[in-house]
């Protein structure tokens, strides 16, 4: 256009720019890239709307910086750890989840082929049980009762174990790929899959496979139930976070294995995501963490799939663990800080700090039952236990009480 | 003592252009808040001209548009843009919906007048109070602006002179985004001005009655 302009005489140049509706002197220019994306799903906005009143602080922003540390007061939290255990053959693989803490304070951790129960009462340790030769364990995860233990296996099979007769009880076939992350809920016990499939079993019948949730394109590595049941979140190596209703979510139903759809779904996080935590003291709150190129944790609101807070992190977030007795989460981290950190909720200040808790990049972490230790396991091949909280001393009305409640018991 | 006074009060070229780039961040900010071009969850409130303005805290489109507002900056301080365009078009169709207009005029001091005439210096809380009224008129736009249904996309553009410096390659000839004259309805908005710049604002809109 311009050119033609040139070649025409001043004349017919005015009279065609004209024409136009360009004026000669003037050039419009729009910047070379196109705006980005929207990263949330723009459907939700007035729910969103309506939940976000109720969510807001009175000073609070989305992204706050982590540079402020608030030292609790009187509190000296480990820069080293309480103990240390050797964990050869502990398999470097950001995919897997190989240790899980049940409530009878029994810590299990799978090296390649073999699972080992720690008993963290008296220290012992005893070997459960082997996997088929051509196999690995990909994934472990306990009961609520801490009776049975589930194990994923590379090949895509998951094995239900009695731990205290040592026994296999059944072994589920039904997925494809490795099974890399698991969660129990009741009788259910759910598996992600390498091929991006959630499976619901119900351990007590016989076809055991009650429900599939597809909702990720790629590897599911982070699965996790909330405490009550009513929800399941799930992450993945696609990026997206999916949070599935566990009523709705196909359990119960018949054997014709219904496929369904998350309740919401979020593509915030731009690494994959296998830090996944449901909040113990308030339930509708779910914090998710991403890897490599993210290293961001997002919090969630449940019901509404708000984003709540974002937290910058300086590197790959592997896990997030909620203490459960104050408002503050532990993170482990990978390269480059190889780190545990502790976070308050909801203000986001640090407290705390551990840099190269480990030698190499932390992969693993359970919380103890009684919700002080957090066992971290790493690529250098060591599981450590950090002591991160305290158990709340009782008021003595409690105290009093379940003082009460044992002399009653006694009584009948 | 009135000499510093003076240069306190009296806004120079820099400072003139600090102001309109300040206010066209807030307003693109405030325009894809309400206008919902992004989700509301990505908003943050700010505290600005003494109201509260919703800020963008995606943080890819904030790079973005600082990216642009860098640039838009140092045109000013040339003088050579003479209007900036927000378009908000639709994602499928690409037709343009909407159209946030907001023109610059550089108004120089002009030289033959002697320093004794020259205008006043306009005070800093005047200035603030008219910016605030074109964005109160911005966040009331939402009673009359037909409801944008469908997924939208925004696109900012800047008319220059055509011997404007331009980055190669990061700015690239464009159509105005215009919409078709039958369709539309326009609506003036307020303008505000410092010593160096008078933006006149202006919202367009396709409406088929």
């Amino acid at each position: 256009m311009k050119k033609a302009v040139q070649d025409a005489s001043p004349r017919t140049a005015q009279i065609l720019a004209q024409a136009c509706g360009i004026e000669l002197n003037k050039r419009i220019l729009s910047f070379h890239q196109p705006a980005p994306q929207p990263t949330t799903d723009p459907s939700l906005n007035e729910a969103r709307k309506h939940a976000k009143p109720l969510y807001t602080r009175p000073g609070s922003s989305v992204a706050p910086s982590t540079s402020t540390v608030a030292q609790a007061k009187g509190r000296k939290l480990p820069s080293t750890a309480e103990r240390v255990l050797d964990a050869p053959g502990l398999m470097d693989d950001y995919y897997l989840n190989l240790l899980s803490w049940s409530t009878k304070n029994m810590l299990a951790v799978a090296l390649s082929d073999t699972t080992y129960i720690w008993n963290a009462q008296t220290g012992t340790v005893d070997a459960l049980g082997t996997v088929p030769e051509d196999t690995y364990i990909a994934s472990l995860d306990w009961t609520a009762d801490g009776s049975y233990l589930a194990i994923g296996l590379g090949t895509g099979e998951v094995e239900l174990w009695d731990v205290a007769q040592q026994k296999r009880l059944r072994s589920m076939a039904g997925h494809q790929a490795q099974v890399g992350s698991l969660s129990w809920w009741d009788h259910i016990v759910s598996s992600g899959c390498a091929d991006g499939s959630i499976f619901h079993h119900d351990v007590r019948v016989a076809q055991h496979k009650v429900s599939e949730l597809l909702g990720h394109t790629a590897e599911v590595c982070g699965l996790k139930w909330r405490e009550d049941g009513e929800m399941l979140a799930s992450g993945g190596n696609d990026n997206v976070v999916n949070a599935w209703e566990g009523r709705t979510g196909g359990i119960g139903n018949d054997a014709n294995c219904l496929s369904v759809k998350p309740k919401w779904m979020k593509r915030n996080h731009t690494a994959a995501v296998k830090a996944l935590a449901w909040c113990p003291w308030q339930p509708s709150l779910l914090a998710t963490g991403g890897g490599t190129s993210d290293c961001t944790l997002h919090f969630w609101s449940a019901q509404t799939g708000a984003r709540l807070h974002s937290l910058v992190t300086p590197s790959q977030i592997t896990n997030v663990v909620w203490s459960p007795h104050t408002r503050e989460f532990a993170t482990t981290h990978g390269f480059p800080t190889n780190a545990i950190m502790v976070h308050q909720y909801p203000t986001l200040s640090q407290v705390h700090e551990v840099k190269n808790a480990h030698d190499a990049r932390v992969l693993y972490a359970a919380l103890s039952p009684d919700g002080t230790t957090l066992a971290s396991g790493a690529a250098d091949e060591n599981i450590k236990f950090w002591k991160l909280w305290e158990v709340p001393r009782k008021s003595k009305r409690e105290e009093r009480n379940s003082m009460g409640g044992i002399k009653m018991e006694l009584i009948r | 003592m009135p000499v510093a006074q003076k240069t306190k009060a009296n806004i120079t070229l820099k400072g003139s252009t600090e102001v309109v780039t300040e206010f066209f961040k807030y307003a693109v900010n405030s325009i894809l808040f309400n206008r919902g071009v992004y989700p509301a969850d990505d908003f943050n409130m700010v505290k600005k001209y003494g109201l509260v303005v919703l800020v963008t805290s995606d943080e890819a489109l904030s790079a973005y548009l600082e990216k642009i507002l860098t640039q838009v900056r140092e045109w000013l301080v040339k003088g050579s843009i003479a209007r900036l365009v927000l378009a908000i078009v639709s994602k499928e169709s690409r037709v343009t919906l909407e159209r946030w207009q907001f023109d610059v005029d550089v108004t120089k001091p002009s030289a033959a007048e002697g320093e004794g005439s020259a205008p006043p210096p306009k005070p800093e809380t005047e200035i603030n109070a008219e910016i605030r009224a074109i964005i109160k008129q911005i966040v009331s736009s939402v009673t009359y602006l037909p409801t944008l249904s469908e997924p939208c996309a925004f696109n900012i553009l800047a008319y220059t002179s055509a011997d404007a410096e331009v980055p190669e390659g990061e700015w690239l000839d464009t159509d105005p985004h215009a919409i078709e004259a039958g369709k539309a309805e326009a609506v003036k908005l307020r303008s505000f001005s410092t010593n160096h710049h008078k933006v006149e604002a202006m919202v367009a809109y396709r409406y088929e009655g």
